[in-house]
């Protein structure tokens, strides 16, 4: 790495994050990167591994799956690749591999943001490199998983994806706990970079233990014609986290859709918001959240939209239910526009189920509760626009199996 | 021993944000029969429906409901259902991500011990053919977007896959074509047991129309015109609508006495 920015990374050490509870990075422990055996496929791991991975829509099977990769908290265990249209590696091979990767590190996250990305760039190496090729168009997604087996372990990853131009990806990504541990620290560093004509496809389920602390840090640059689509869906208990992807839309008809789906359990912190510089030409970003609080559960979400040049168009939407006295919902909508044309505009309602909602269903025989929690579900499954009809379909049903629960 | 018929309201006041809506209502329905509720806007028939499922705004505060034997004043909406009540809205609201297929297919479940499943059982799917629904239309929001007629006919389509003993249907006919009346007509019929003979018929209802057109279709044994909360008239239903078209509800009311 350049010596500059290893020097940034020290300054930043100590650096609180703008946003979410300060984590103590010292309470958890840094893993080596050789420390987990590699395997060939994921079918080779132990079965109450595979079930974790079913649960956040990696399938151990790799079935309809253009490749696989999984770290198990810092060490690559399984990266394997069957399409011809993508490259998939850990990314300290992608670095030694290719000698220009390292021109993309940092680029689309600044390493200096906080602790966590200065922590991500001066510990051990870890995180995935994935290409896809110009021209290419795989329609099976790259499933990749972020796995921390043991107790206080602090997992840190550095992912770099490009679509080369007039390429098409779809990434899926889950993020799960060991059964057996409660506490534990994720920091994933993703830098996302769109060719002209590319469009990214991200969908991530978050299914983390009761204790653990995460801190995405993502970042997307986005250049002439391209779309990146980014679906977030988190409803297990965590203990906090913190998350803020921001999207630069430089290219001209640059486009940007977050979507979230985030359920509050528990004593649960969720701190996601996302954000979109739109400075491009006629670029836009849409943003679609909806959240669930229950328990003593705390909801974040934010949306920050920055209109920077003419006919550039944003729209914010958040729509929380909150389901008891001891949760809440806050949502933080920005917009700002600073060049003329361009139109921005936001919606957000939070409040509570709607009582006739409920009466319909229990008119219907339905109980009190039943009707809830259909209402609650519908609420939650939102179509997912912009996947090819597999992988809707795919995760149609990833966000059925999250939202079971809710 | 006293024989009791299917439903007994007696004495029923009902209020809605504490203004009293409904007072004196007396209301006997026994098997087999169908009632026709007239009344104009505003004068408290939807309110007696909604008394009647137990929605918690539409207080009782006088009287009582005996369903089926059973006083049902004080349950919970969905013990009144599940005891065999079933209801047709005049306005049902729109669910966001709660499927048409997904409410028929609970609704026939609950009739029998089926478990609910994830696909819609042959007979429902036969059920929405007759009611002119694709597969795709049931798969939308439940209300979301449905045009007037097509509220109305999910609405029976949904108390078909119910099965209820006694059926309250709220205008089921306000704002649907004439073909589409005849045949939501046929369908209520079916609901109402009206292809067996008077003394045979297991279920009963109670309808709720302003144009009365419907009745061309549905036979009913007796109207009821409410007027300010009351029920001011009770009749046969053509001699009773033919009034009404003639004088208006004031002149129908006048001339109660001598139906
Ligand atoms: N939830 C409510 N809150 C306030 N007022 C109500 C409510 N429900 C009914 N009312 C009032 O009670 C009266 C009777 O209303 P209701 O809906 O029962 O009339 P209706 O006979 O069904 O009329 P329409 O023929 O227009 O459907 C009206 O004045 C109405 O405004
Ligand atoms: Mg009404």
């Amino acid at each position: 790495m350049l010596r500059n920015t290893l020097e940034r990374a020290e300054k930043a050490k100590k650096k609180k994050a703008a946003l979410g509870e300060d984590v103590d990075i010292e309470k958890f422990e840094g893993e080596e990167a050789g420390e987990h055996e590699e395997i060939e496929s994921l079918k080779e791991l132990p079965d109450k591994y595979q079930k974790s991975l079913l649960k956040v829509g990696v399938d151990p099977s790799e079935a309809g799956r253009a490749g696989s990769f999984l770290q198990v908290d810092q060490s690559k265990v399984c990266s394997n690749c069957q399409s011809e249209a993508i490259e998939l590696m850990g990314l300290p091979q992608a670095l030694e591999k290719y000698d220009w990767v390292k021109d993309y590190m940092w680029n689309a996250v600044p390493v200096d943001t906080d602790k966590y990305t200065a922590k991500t760039a001066l510990g051990e190496p870890g995180g995935y490199f994935i290409r896809s090729l110009p021209g290419t168009k795989e329609v099976f997604p790259i499933q990749a998983c972020m796995f921390i087996s043991d107790e206080k372990v602090a997992q840190t990853a550095h992912n770099i994806i490009i679509a080369e131009e007039n390429s098409e990806l779809h990434i899926i990504t889950g993020c799960s706990t060991g059964s057996d541990v409660q506490s534990a620290m994720h920091v994933g560093v993703s830098e996302f970079y769109l060719k002209k004509g590319a469009k990214i496809t991200f969908t991530m389920v978050h299914n983390w233990a009761e204790q653990v602390e995460v801190r995405p840090r993502t970042g997307v640059i986005l250049d002439d014609d391209t779309t990146y689509i980014s679906n977030y869906i988190l409803t297990s208990p965590v203990n906090t986290i913190q998350t803020y992807p921001t999207a630069y839309c430089q290219g001209e008809n640059s486009k940007v859709v977050f979507q979230s789906i985030l359920g509050g359990q528990k004593d649960s912190v969720l701190d996601a918001g996302s954000r979109a510089i739109l400075t491009g030409k006629n670029s836009s970003a849409e943003m679609i959240t909806r959240a669930v609080s229950k328990d003593e559960s705390q909801i974040y979400t934010r949306g920050h939209l920055a209109g920077k040049s003419p006919d550039v168009r944003g729209h914010l939407e958040c729509m929380g239910l909150v389901l008891s006295d001891d949760s809440l919902i806050y949502s933080v909508p920005e917009l700002e526009g600073s060049s003329t044309d361009l139109e921005l505009s936001h919606e957000a309602a939070v409040g509570k189920i709607a009582e006739e909602e409920v009466l319909y269903l229990m008119s219907r025989g339905l109980t009190e509760d039943e009707a809830a929690s259909m209402i609650v579900k519908g609420f939650l499954s939102m179509d997912i626009a912009g996947l090819p009809p597999e992988l809707a379909a795919e995760t149609k049903r990833m966000i059925d199996l999250s939202i079971q629960g809710m | 021993m006293v024989v009791r018929l299917l439903l007994e309201i007696t004495d029923l006041a009902v209020e809605v944000n504490g203004k009293e809506i409904l007072k004196d209502i007396d209301l006997y329905i026994d098997k087999g029969e169908t009632h026709v509720l007239l009344g104009p806007n505003g004068s408290g028939k939807s309110t007696l429906f909604m008394a009647m499922l137990g929605f918690p705004k539409y207080r009782v505060i006088r009287g009582e409901i005996i369903f089926k034997e059973e006083d049902i004043t004080n349950m919970t909406t969905t013990e009144r259902v599940e005891l065999g009540l079933g209801v047709s809205f005049q306005n049902p609201p729109a669910i966001r991500g709660v499927k048409l297929k997904d409410l028929l297919n609970i609704e026939s479940s609950k009739k029998g011990s089926k478990p609910a499943s994830e696909e819609l059982d042959p007979e429902t799917i036969a059920l929405a053919e007759k009611l002119n629904f694709s597969d795709q239309f049931l798969e939308r929001d439940v209300n979301l977007g449905f045009s007037g007629g097509e509220v109305k006919r999910s609405e029976i389509l949904q108390l078909l896959a119910q099965e209820p003993d006694f059926i309250m249907f709220d205008e089921p006919d306000s704002g649907v074509d004439i073909e589409n009346v005849e045949l939501l007509a046929e369908e209520i019929n079916v609901l109402l047991d009206k292809d067996k003979k008077p003394g045979l018929r297991e279920k009963s209802g109670l309808l709720i129309t302003h144009l009365g057109y419907i009745l061309n279709f549905v036979g009913a044994n007796t109207a009821h015109v409410l007027m300010d909360g009351r029920i001011a008239c009770s009749g046969d239903p053509n001699e009773i609508l033919e009034d009404i078209r003639k004088e208006g509800f004031k002149g129908c009311v006048e001339c109660c006495g001598i139906h």
